[in-house]
């Protein structure tokens, strides 16, 4: 209360300064803007307008055509499906997978638990590029039936993409899970395990429903992390129609677009699916990245 | 603070009773019984098995590897050569690889004084009760949820397009200015090497996402500063940049070091808006080095494209280190006070 009185007092005495300060803030907002609206813009202009005006100009035609010429020619649709059939197992994964790590580690007194979290959280801040050396001539030597990789190997399969995004994500997910869980009452499980519930039953029914805040924020920042991989997808699957859509950019551009408002358009079309899920989710998105800075 | 690493010195009444109950076994695997020792390995052990499969032994491998000669065909092909391939590196290809360096430097530099001195100022700025602060924050990080590859894109094709780009329109007085084309030194080093125009503009085109990221995380740092100090430093009298200076910077350590590592760690993974751009000449850096010599035109080096590696290894693996003990130990610390 009295706190707020001062704030008020203060704002008050320096007012000029409050001010410059909303001027600067807000130029700075609108610089910011420039790149995504005027990518926008240039999206649905004619590319004649854009060269004859230049894309700082007032549109004067408003049209679909890019949109329309992109989807076709870039093949979109079918690159969202590329993406969807990756990247909803490797997020389930991940989680699954990192929240039993983070469970064991966090409930339980193991001595290799520190050592354990070190290598998982140390494995996820490596460059990736340290690792695609050895990785791919793996991915290569790994053979697969015919009906689960067209390329009849773990090399070009959305297995191999699958098993990389899991293995990788997974550090930074046991990192933040585990420092969540370590914050829930102790007694949780001893409670449990006095009414004879096995370690399974522990983690299952009594800690991971109160770990659902962490796991909602993390799906959120992982969905969006794992969409927007491009390295992965671009070393491990080399066939341009079987690419992500955030990796089949590295070949879209100078094969099917010439013209920098078809770039806009299908660069709109890459983006949307992150622009939904964090205008939708934004509170979730901000705490996946905050749970695991604040504790680290 | 109740952290991992309290385990092994039980201090509270739930630990103790979980003692008492597991006797001398705790910390080891036979606290647990029957059934549920195979269930608690399968937990551990089929993530653990993955992620050290999939990124560490090929760590491993890739420093392995940089000793030898390979195409990558046969494994029996394999060859050791010792350190020839860093003695090709700092030789034959020292013009790229000094490029790189300098390169990935530059960006590290860049991001600090830059977009994370910028983000820093911005939460600072926002975190006040500043009318309309949440939508202020939301066109700050709506780069953010971007790919690096789609931010190369955007800033192509609008910004940077030779003829009709915003930047060319503002700047060009009526020429085109090939942006990312342009491979002159602006700042040289030496003769031969230097930070070239081209590279300049996809670092602004880095900073637009970079800036909203340290935003985030550090108005989430300021969240947990006690207003009370700050009220009262500047009750004391002490200006604005004293307050944070000494007040609110001090306390922030725990992100600040976040942001350190994370900084460091992006300057040397930049990959995807310099590949997405097909790297323009004298913009390359290390990750792209690497991986030219898998997928680029003299690809299937395996022994020369691991030496890369390993030189972004031993530049990155301090900082991990570093990173993952002061975690650890401050967990430590907590627990044991």
């Amino acid at each position: 209360m009295t706190a707020r009185a001062t704030a008020g007092a203060r704002r008050h005495r320096l007012r000029p300064a409050r001010i410059l300060l909303y001027v600067m803030v807000t130029l700075l907002a609108f610089a910011w803007l420039v790149p995504i609206v005027g990518a926008i813009i240039a999206s649905f202009r004619p590319y004649a307008e854009t060269i004859r005006a230049g894309a700082f100009s007032w549109p004067h035609t408003l049209t679909l055509d890019n949109y329309r010429n992109a989807w076709s020619q870039g093949d979109i649709p079918h690159k969202y499906l590329n993406t969807a059939v990756i990247l909803f197992p490797a997020l389930v994964f991940t989680l699954f997978f990192s929240s039993m790590v983070a469970f064991v580690t966090s409930r339980y007194s193991w001595r290799f638990n520190v050592l354990l979290l070190s290598l998982f959280t140390a494995g996820n801040l490596l460059p990736q590029q340290i690792i695609i050396q050895p990785l791919f001539q793996f991915y290569n030597r790994v053979p697969l039936p015919e009906f689960l990789s067209n390329s009849g190997k773990l090399n070009g399969s959305v297995w191999g993409l699958i098993l990389i995004h899991v293995a990788f994500q997974s550090g930074f997910c046991t990192f933040v899970l585990s420092n969540y869980m370590k914050l829930l009452p102790k007694s949780l499980n001893d409670a449990a395990r006095i009414d004879g519930a096995g370690v399974w039953k522990q983690y299952w029914q009594i800690i991971l429903p109160l770990t659902l805040p962490a796991l909602a924020a993390l799906a959120t920042l992982e969905f969006t992390w794992i969409y927007n991989d491009f390295f992965w997808a671009v070393v491990l699957e080399q066939q341009g129609a079987d690419r992500p859509i955030t990796s089949s950019l590295a070949n879209l551009g100078g094969q099917f677009f010439t013209d920098d408002n078809l770039i806009a358009a299908a660069s709109m079309f890459v983006a949307l699916p992150t622009l939904i899920v964090y205008l939708a989710l934004q509170r979730y998105f901000i705490a996946g990245l905050t749970i695991g800075a604040e504790k680290g | 603070m109740a952290t991992a690493a309290d385990i092994g010195t039980p201090t509270t009444q739930a630990q103790s009773q979980l003692k008492s109950l597991t006797g001398a076994k705790a910390g080891r695997l036979q606290q647990f019984e029957g059934h549920d020792r195979w269930v608690v390995l399968a937990m551990l052990g089929i993530p653990t098995f993955l992620h050290v499969a999939l990124v560490w032994i090929p760590t491993v491998a890739s420093i392995l590897l940089s000793f030898t000669d390979w195409k990558g065909i046969r494994i029996s092909d394999i060859q050791w050569v010792g350190l020839r391939n860093y003695e090709q590196i700092f030789t034959v290809f020292q013009k790229s690889f000094f490029q790189a360096l300098i390169n990935n430097s530059v960006l590290l530099v860049f991001l600090f004084i830059g977009p994370t001195t910028l983000g820093i100022l911005l939460a600072y700025l926002l975190d006040r009760d500043i009318r309309g602060t949440r939508f202020y924050q939301g066109i700050f990080f709506t780069p953010v949820v971007l790919s690096l590859a789609v931010v190369g894109f955007i800033w192509k094709s609008v910004i940077y397009s030779t003829d009709s780009g915003l930047a060319t329109q503002l700047f060009g007085g009526g020429h085109s200015i090939d942006w990312l084309g342009n491979q002159s030194f602006v700042i040289p080093i030496g003769d031969r090497f230097g930070v070239s125009a081209n590279f300049l503009a996809i670092l602004v085109a880095i900073a637009w996402r970079h800036t909203g990221y340290i935003m985030v995380l550090y108005l989430a740092g300021l969240k947990s500063v006690d207003s009370s100090l700050r009220e009262a430093a500047m009750l004391d009298g002490s200006t604005e940049w004293q307050t944070f200076r000494h007040v609110v910077f001090p306390s922030l350590k725990p992100i600040n070091v976040v942001i350190v590592v994370i900084t460091v760690i992006e300057a040397l993974r930049a990959f995807d808006i310099i590949y997405v751009l097909k790297t323009p000449r004298k913009t390359e850096v290390l990750s792209i080095l690497t991986t030219n010599n898998l997928l680029g035109e003299g690809g299937g080096n395996v022994g020369r494209g691991s030496a890369y590696a390993t030189i972004l290894f031993i530049l990155c693996f301090g900082f991990v280190i570093w990173y993952v003990t002061n975690h650890f130990r401050n967990t430590q610390e907590g627990a044991d006070s």
